[in-house]
């Protein structure tokens, strides 16, 4: 929708501006820097309408836009709450479980499917970023900062996960997987049985 | 770079064009040879140096480019490791961002707005000419440790705590750090230059409202280098002092927090990216309508969207931040202020749009790039409120699709429209036309190579690719595309060779240009190609905005010196200062003559930035002298210990010089270097504000208790500071004694140095947490502008007793008086702000 909308605007612009190269001047007789017809009706058009109204509009429309969806996004109350800790570090990611104290996993992340989920990330070292680009976006990690994500994966399968934010020499490969059960699954992995 | 003036006119009136040539010539020309590109101070040859300088930058900078497409055009390439790629693509940004971006316009405005103006050179010479050597020192500095292997390898926005000694333990950040504050250093200095000059440096009559619009465009651009790099320049020092010294600014454990760079570092960042769009935009604008045969649409809806798209780029920082966990809320500000932006830049978009609209376009080669430009900044735009939007922002984030809308929008925002002003400013800069039709070829070559290469870009970017990773796998489905995107680069990078190659070409073999080749409206096409090292033989008077409109004798008349300031008998060089807005003629300025000043102290100032990067702090520390005494020099050598009165002008008018007039352009100058202070430090208490109340392990285990008598010695010290120059100006004036003045606020300046002091030696440890670092930094404020005061107060008494002050020559005074003010006021709020906090605990 982004890229259509911007698409059309575009096509816009650039109809106009190969409209004013192109178009026969009215009174083609007129000397190079005559007079200044700006005045009145035309810059009321040109400023007036395509520079204040057409940007204001547009503008409105998507910032409503963007912040509903964003909204959407936002972590919320919900009864069937999964919290996780996102713990990063060069180049590697611990993660630990609220229903499961003491449990720790290493690159990879597990959570229930079908359920709200809260990770909480945070770093020891240096920034990183918690992103698995199919479920949300992405989120810093920052020494002595704790930043909250919720996602949701209503598939149980494994989800590639990455950081995205650069972190030097093993940034390339600072990679995750989060693995999403089943219920049973679930219960499984918070009893201490990997699955 | 001189010839004759080419005239047409009649033998007697050629006769006396010619005379005035002569005389001038000599007056502001640089002396031969090499010593003469050293000791110069003239705009022209500045100027000159400078734009070769930055477009040496810039091939570097495409090299650097075209290693990294290299490197990315296979999955796994051998080519590069991740060490020297992140060396590699910290570098490109560093170098095109810094070492090139701003100084190349920086370039174009020495070079030009003079002669936009009507004036004969920039407000201060040797500022100019000092700036173009510290950029060159500290560009060559930063480019010989990069082949040395020792460049920072960290992203060219250096986030702590990557960059902190833990995580960068080699030279590379400091080298970055430093390197970069003499640029900034360089930068700030360009921009008083350039305010000043828009501001006082203008023909008679051409008031506000009747300068070329790039005169707006480039005093907005300047007024916003002084209310940004500050904050770049606060951060660089807490960062080089968390580095050196280990003062834990950014390190959370000790009360910092790495996301105070962050914001110091966004909030010089997101204004850069305007500070280097509007200079385009300004060229665009005055470009456009001389290619379209009209003038510019809607001239104060421009001005006006050009402020305001100024005024908002400041409060856009946080949109770099959004996946940083800011609360929901203020990012749907941040967002919609983001998008904002969109309107000043439509109205920009519509009026250019609409100028040829009414014009009749031709299609010379600068309308080429211009229509170049127009294709690509439009769709840099769009993509840019895309990433405003956060959900999207949230999943575009450090992608390539970030590398390829920065891409469009500096390449085609900025780089197109400046190769189209190069083109048309060319018989104004080098005085020739062009020769060979290379320029068209290298049109035809550059742009469509860049969108298939960026296009190609943002595709992988959406198809999930990060930037910086320094390679990637055969399967990720990324080959071709990375590969299209490889070779539209190479083929990108030959194109701007072309066009380097071609004007370098028609420098050495065009033909000489005529005057004014395209017609146009404004003062830089009233004087013979190229621009005389006088520019003008006369200062014209202008009543319009487009003076060779109104009259097309007007370049006759100046060379035949009708205008002001044509006598050329006091043998000096001087033009005209005028009142703000209405351009009143009010002052003769008298321009600094060929001078080892501006290079010796570029020398010392770049080696007390650059010593302690090979551990030579003894070197630092004299070179740090060295600063104070070359300034004194330079201050010393201006100035005269007689009165001249009032000296004639012409047209019946009889002006002071800038000598002997209570606001001189120096005291203007000074007022926008405080205005870039106290930027400064606003973004200092920012960050100490910030600390307080955001960072974890607030607050500290405990406070500076600071007693009465340190507040107490502070506002006497005040005080004393304020009321001291104001005694000794009025001395002056009724030619009475001013030591007494002087003596009272030097001994301010001690008491205020003391009290900040006392800061110091009472919390000994400015490494254990960030609160008592914040306090030994606001303390060195203190202690840097008092130790100032002191100086330009014991200057300011060696002066009066050299006799360089008189009732007529207060400017001196007011200088002084004017920095001591600041100092015991901003001094006042520092100490304030490291002592409330344990006076009431």
């Amino acid at each position: 929708m982004l890229l259509g909308g911007g698409t059309v605007i575009f096509l816009f612009v650039m109809g106009l501006l190969a409209l004013a190269l192109l178009r026969r001047p009215l009174g083609a007789g007129g000397k190079a820097g005559d007079g200044d017809p700006g005045r009145g009706g035309s810059e009321r058009v040109w400023f007036w309408g395509l520079g204040l109204a057409f940007p204001l509009v547009t503008l409105s429309l998507l910032t409503v836009y963007g912040v509903v969806v964003g909204d959407r996004l936002l972590p919320r109350d919900a009864p069937d709450l999964v919290t996780v800790q996102a713990e990063a570090r060069q180049w590697q990611w611990s993660f630990s479980y609220a229903d499961a104290p003491g449990r720790v996993t290493e690159n990879v992340l597990h959570i229930p499917s079908g359920r709200p989920v809260d990770v909480e990330i945070t770093s020891v070292d240096v920034i990183h970023a918690f992103w698995v680009p199919r479920l949300a976006g992405k989120l810093d990690a920052i020494p002595g900062h704790v930043n909250v994500l919720r996602l949701q994966a209503d598939e149980p399968g494994d989800y590639a996960g990455q950081s995205g934010e650069f972190s030097g020499l093993g940034y390339r490969e600072h990679l995750f997987t989060l693995r999403a059960h089943d219920p049973a699954g679930w219960a499984a992995f918070l009893e201490g049985r990997t699955p | 770079m001189t010839d004759l003036p080419d005239l047409s006119s009649p033998t007697p009136r050629r006769a006396e064009a010619l005379r005035l040539h002569r005389k001038l010539t000599p007056i502001w020309s640089a002396r031969p040879g090499l010593r003469g590109v050293l000791t110069t101070n003239n705009n022209n040859l500045v100027g000159g140096i400078f734009l070769a300088a930055a477009t040496l930058f810039f091939v570097i900078g495409g090299i650097l480019a075209m290693l990294i497409r290299a490197q990315l055009a296979t999955p796994g390439s051998a080519f590069m490791g991740p060490e020297a790629y992140n060396q590699v693509f910290t570098m490109h940004g560093t170098v095109m961002m810094f070492l090139f971006a701003i100084p190349f316009f920086e370039a174009l405005a020495v070079l030009l707005l003079p002669s936009m103006l009507g004036t004969r050179d920039m407000a201060f010479p040797r500022i100019g000419a000092y700036g173009l050597w510290v950029y060159i020192f500290g560009g060559s500095a930063v480019i010989l440790a990069m082949l040395l292997g020792l460049s920072p390898d960290g992203g060219w926005f250096m986030y702590p705590p990557l960059s902190s000694a833990a995580f960068s333990p080699g030279i590379g950040p400091d080298v970055w750090l430093l390197g970069i504050s003499s640029i900034e250093v360089s930068a700030i200095a360009a921009a008083i230059e350039v305010v000043v000059t828009v501001l006082r440096y203008r023909a008679s009559g051409m008031s506000l409202s009747r300068m070329p619009i790039f005169a707006w465009y480039i005093l907005i651009v300047a007024v916003m280098i002084l209310t940004a790099f500050p904050a770049m320049i606060l951060g660089s020092l807490l960062l080089e002092l968390e580095r050196a010294f280990g003062l834990p600014f950014f390190q959370a454990d000790n009360g910092g927090d790495p996301l105070l760079w962050q914001h110091l570092f966004w909030l010089f960042g997101h204004p850069e990216v305007y500070i280097i769009f509007l200079p385009a935009a300004g060229m665009m604008a005055t470009i456009l309508p001389v290619m379209a045969r009209t003038k510019l649409l809607g001239y104060g809806w421009v001005v006006a969207a050009a402020v305001s798209l100024a005024v908002l780029s400041f409060g856009l920082w946080v949109h770099h931040m959004f996946t940083t966990g800011i609360p929901h809320l203020a990012l749907a500000f941040f967002s919609a202020a983001s998008t904002l932006v969109a309107v000043p830049t439509a109205i920009m978009i519509f009026s250019w749009i609409g100028t040829l609209w009414k014009g009749r376009p031709t299609f010379d080669l600068p309308m080429l790039w211009i229509l170049g430009f127009f294709a690509t900044f439009v769709i840099g735009g769009l993509t840019g409120v895309m990433l405003a939007l956060v959900p999207f922002n949230w999943q575009a984030h450090d992608t390539h699709f970030v590398v390829a809308h920065l891409h469009y929008v500096l390449i085609g925002g900025y780089v197109f429209p400046m190769v189209a002003a190069i083109y048309y400013f060319q018989p104004v800069i080098i005085g020739r036309t062009r020769f060979f039709k290379i320029g068209e070829v290298a049109f035809w070559i550059t742009v469509p190579a860049f969108h298939v290469t960026f296009l190609a870009v943002h595709l992988v970017g959406l198809m999930g690719m990060r930037r910086r990773i320094w390679t990637y796998d055969e399967g990720q489905g990324w080959t071709v595309i990375n590969l299209i995107a490889s070779v539209g680069a190479f083929v990108m990078a030959f194109g701007f060779a072309l066009v380097i190659l071609d004007v370098v070409v028609n420098a050495l073999v065009a033909p000489r240009s005529r005057r004014n080749p395209w017609k146009a409206f404004t003062l830089e096409w009233a004087t013979s190609m190229p621009s005389p090292m006088y520019g003008f033989a006369s200062i014209p008077v202008v009543h319009g905005r487009y003076p060779l409109e109104m009259d097309p004798g007007l370049p006759v008349s100046i060379a035949r010196g009708e205008g002001l300031l044509a006598d050329t008998s006091r043998n000096r060089r001087e033009t005209l200062v005028v009142s703000t807005t209405d351009g009143t003629p009010a002052q003769v300025a008298i321009l600094p003559g060929n001078s080892w000043l501006p290079f010796t102290l570029a020398v010392v100032t770049s080696t007390s930035f650059l010593a302690p990067l090979v551990g030579a702090y003894m070197l630092a520390v004299a070179a740090t002298t060295g600063i104070v005494v070359v300034a004194l020099i330079w201050a010393w050598t201006q100035g005269s210990r007689t009165d001249e009165g009032l000296i004639d002008v012409g047209h019946g008018l009889r002006l002071p010089t800038a000598w002997e007039v209570p606001d001189p352009p120096g005291w203007w100058g000074l007022l926008m270097l405080l205005l870039a202070d106290s930027v400064l430090f606003g973004s200092l208490l920012f960050g100490y504000a910030f600390l307080w109340t955001i960072a974890p392990n607030w607050p500290p285990p405990s406070y500076l208790n600071p007693g009465l008598a340190m507040p107490a010695l502070a506002l006497v010290g005040a005080a004393a500071l304020v009321a001291g120059p104001r005694l000794a100006a009025r001395a002056v004036l009724r030619q009475g004694r001013a030591w007494g003045g002087i003596g009272l606020a030097g001994l301010g300046a001690l008491a205020l140095a003391g009290a900040a002091a006392s800061v110091w030696l009472l919390r000994p440890n400015p490494t254990g947490h960030a609160y008592d670092a914040t306090l030994w930094v606001l303390a060195g404020f203190v202690l840097l502008h008092t130790t100032i005061a002191v100086i330009m107060i014991g200057y300011l008494l060696a002066r009066v007793i050299a006799g360089y002050l008189s009732p007529r020559r207060v400017g001196e005074a007011r200088i002084v008086q004017l920095w001591a003010d600041y100092t015991a006021l901003t001094s006042l709020v520092a100490l304030g702000a490291a002592w409330l906090p344990g006076a009431f605990p």
